[in-house]
């Protein structure tokens, strides 16, 4: 249990680039079980992910997997998370960027073609738009549904009133 | 002019060689394509929903609905993601255990690929050979878990159950007779004029292409960049394994059959290497906070009664953090991102799916190929419906 302890250094090789390249691009550094977790300015998500896939002494040119998280209650209340995974160097590295109910983020669909539809998932499930992303429509559930499934305030077990009724839509 | 030549035309959701539920709306100038558009989400079942009101050890079973052709690596990557946020190492033998099975499902979710893949193009026997060792990987699912499809046989902190009477022997006889089994397919199609011509070519991505757009797994080794996660950020020892990560070049449909069928018999050597070493000793963690304790000792130990009581009634706590865990699933990288919020359940559990992901390079893969092609790309690139949909 001894690495879970939250710590604010910067003796990852990433952290210590990015801080020296890029200062204005990072808030605060956490290195929880190994991971490090970079919480970047959401203005800014674009120009460091960029910076993070072009620059030779990181590469990360692979996008794992883009989600979101609800903190319902706290302020901002939508974390962005993004994994990002070097082919070069095997490192791995979290960004998270945070945002209010209802402002919408930048899209990274101009660094990595794969965010597109990663996006399009964090749209539908939790109805946070993405400024630049060149086809912001839902992906899992049907469209015209109502609601965004994976916040919080959005009941486990209930459907649409509509949905119930087998009315057509 | 152009526009008039164009015809539009809906594939799926109802269409045998979609495997699953999807639908594709083909814009085509003759034979050729010229956009595909893919919708998604026909099969959505809200398991990352289902997910939050769960305790974590509840989870498992609704993780195995998600590739249900390969329903203990699911398993494993999700309760790898829990043992490393409760920072605890299973036990050796459960280790090893482990990565058998999981091996035997990359076989097992393979041999549906070659066989529905065959099929689509049309070989009808290669499809029912392959059933064949597939059953026995089923019998073997059955065998240890009491259920073919849905197995759920990982815990968080080890396994249900020892592995039962005879096991290792039915699989050690099936390592010995599948190698030879394999040489079957590839005499059927390696070297088949037929298979070739419709998989060598067909479906071409470009190395940077697919990192681009994420494609992992026998689909972006086929395009030459050897990334396994098995290497790259070995898990549950894979690092003590001696066996080799496939690769091809071209990164059209028959190199990525070339990966796979090189996969299956790696996976039959690491296989051979787990049952040389399989240890004795306990299969679970020796922590009653986590593990149940064994059932005779319930009926005669209060303390154990008590911890059996709680486990059943409120489950576990994992400490409040984060983790992303992934590992190499036959289809390519799963991952879980776990966040915890320190009670009993999971604050929020995102699954990056491979078939999800890898589905996004089809429209770049078959935009300018024979419609006639977009079935043989499909089952080239492996998809499994109830995981791009979750």
């Amino acid at each position: 249990m001894d690495d879970l302890r939250e710590t604010d250094q910067d003796d990852t090789p990433t952290v210590r680039t990015l801080r020296e390249r890029f200062p204005e691009g990072i808030l605060s550094t956490t290195i929880v079980r190994h991971e490090t977790t970079v919480l970047v300015p959401a203005s800014e998500i674009v120009r460091v992910c960029r910076h993070l896939k072009e620059d030779p002494d990181l590469r990360y040119d692979f996008l794992s997997d883009l989600t979101a998280v609800d903190r319902f209650r706290d302020r901002p209340r939508f974390e962005l998370v993004y994994h990002l995974y070097s082919l070069q160097f095997k490192r791995r590295i979290r960004l998270k960027i945070q945002l209010e109910e209802g402002e919408p983020a930048f899209s990274v669909t101009s660094v990595w073609g794969t965010a597109n539809w990663h996006e399009r998932e964090v749209y539908d499930m939790f109805g946070i738009a993405f400024e630049g992303h060149p086809d912001l429509r839902r992906i899992l559930m049907p469209e015209g549904w109502e609601g965004h499934p994976l916040r919080k305030d959005y009941p486990v077990q209930a459907s649409p009133k509509w949905w119930e009724e087998g009315e057509a839509r | 002019m152009t526009q008039a030549r164009v015809m539009t035309i809906n594939m799926g959701p109802q269409h045998p060689s979609t495997h699953g539920v999807l639908r594709l709306v083909l814009e085509l100038d003759g034979e050729r394509v010229v956009r595909c558009i893919p919708h998604i989400g026909y099969l959505h079942t809200g398991i990352e929903k289902i997910a939050e009101s769960k305790r974590y050890q509840l989870v498992i079973p609704i993780t195995d609905r998600m590739d249900y052709l390969a329903p203990l690596s699911n398993n494993l990557a999700y309760v790898l993601a829990v043992e490393k946020l409760l920072g605890i190492e299973v036990p050796r033998r459960a280790e090893v255990i482990r990565v058998m099975l999981t091996e035997l499902t990359r076989i097992g979710s393979h041999l549906v690929w070659l066989g529905t893949h065959a099929i689509d193009i049309g070989a009808m026997s290669v499809f029912l050979y392959a059933f064949r060792e597939r059953e026995q990987i089923q019998d073997m699912y059955e065998q240890v878990a009491g259920a073919r499809m849905m197995s759920s046989y990982f815990r968080v902190g080890g396994l249900f159950a020892d592995l039962p009477e005879g096991f290792e022997k039915r699989v050690r006889s099936f390592v010995a007779s599948f190698p030879a089994r394999l040489d079957e397919y590839e005499d059927l199609l390696t070297s088949n004029p037929i298979w070739i011509q419709r998989t060598k070519g067909v479906g071409v991505i470009k190395p940077e292409d697919a990192v681009d757009l994420g494609l992992s797994g026998p689909s972006l080794r086929a395009c030459g960049i050897p990334w396994d996660i098995r290497k790259s950020h070995p898990y549950s020892g894979y690092e003590q394994y001696a066996f080799e990560v496939s690769r091809a070049t071209h990164g059209d449909a028959y190199d990525r059959y070339l990966c796979r069928i090189f996969e299956m018999r790696q996976s039959v050597a690491i296989v051979r290497q787990t049952l040389e070493r399989l240890p004795d000793g306990p299969i679970a963690v020796q922590d009653p906070k986590l593990t149940p304790p064994p059932k005779p000792l319930v009926k005669t130990s209060m303390e154990a009664l008590i911890h059996h009581f709680l486990l059943w009634s409120e489950g576990f706590r994992v400490p409040a953090g984060e983790v992303y865990q992934t590992i190499e699933s036959p289809k390519g990288e799963y991952g879980v991102y776990l966040v915890s919020d320190g009670s009993n359940r999971p604050y929020r559990v995102h699954f990056r799916t491979p078939s999800f992901v890898n589905l996004q390079a089809l429209p770049r893969m078959v935009e300018g190929q024979l419609v006639a092609d977009v079935v043989a790309i499909i089952g080239s690139i492996d998809i499994v419906l109830g995981e791009v949909d979750r």
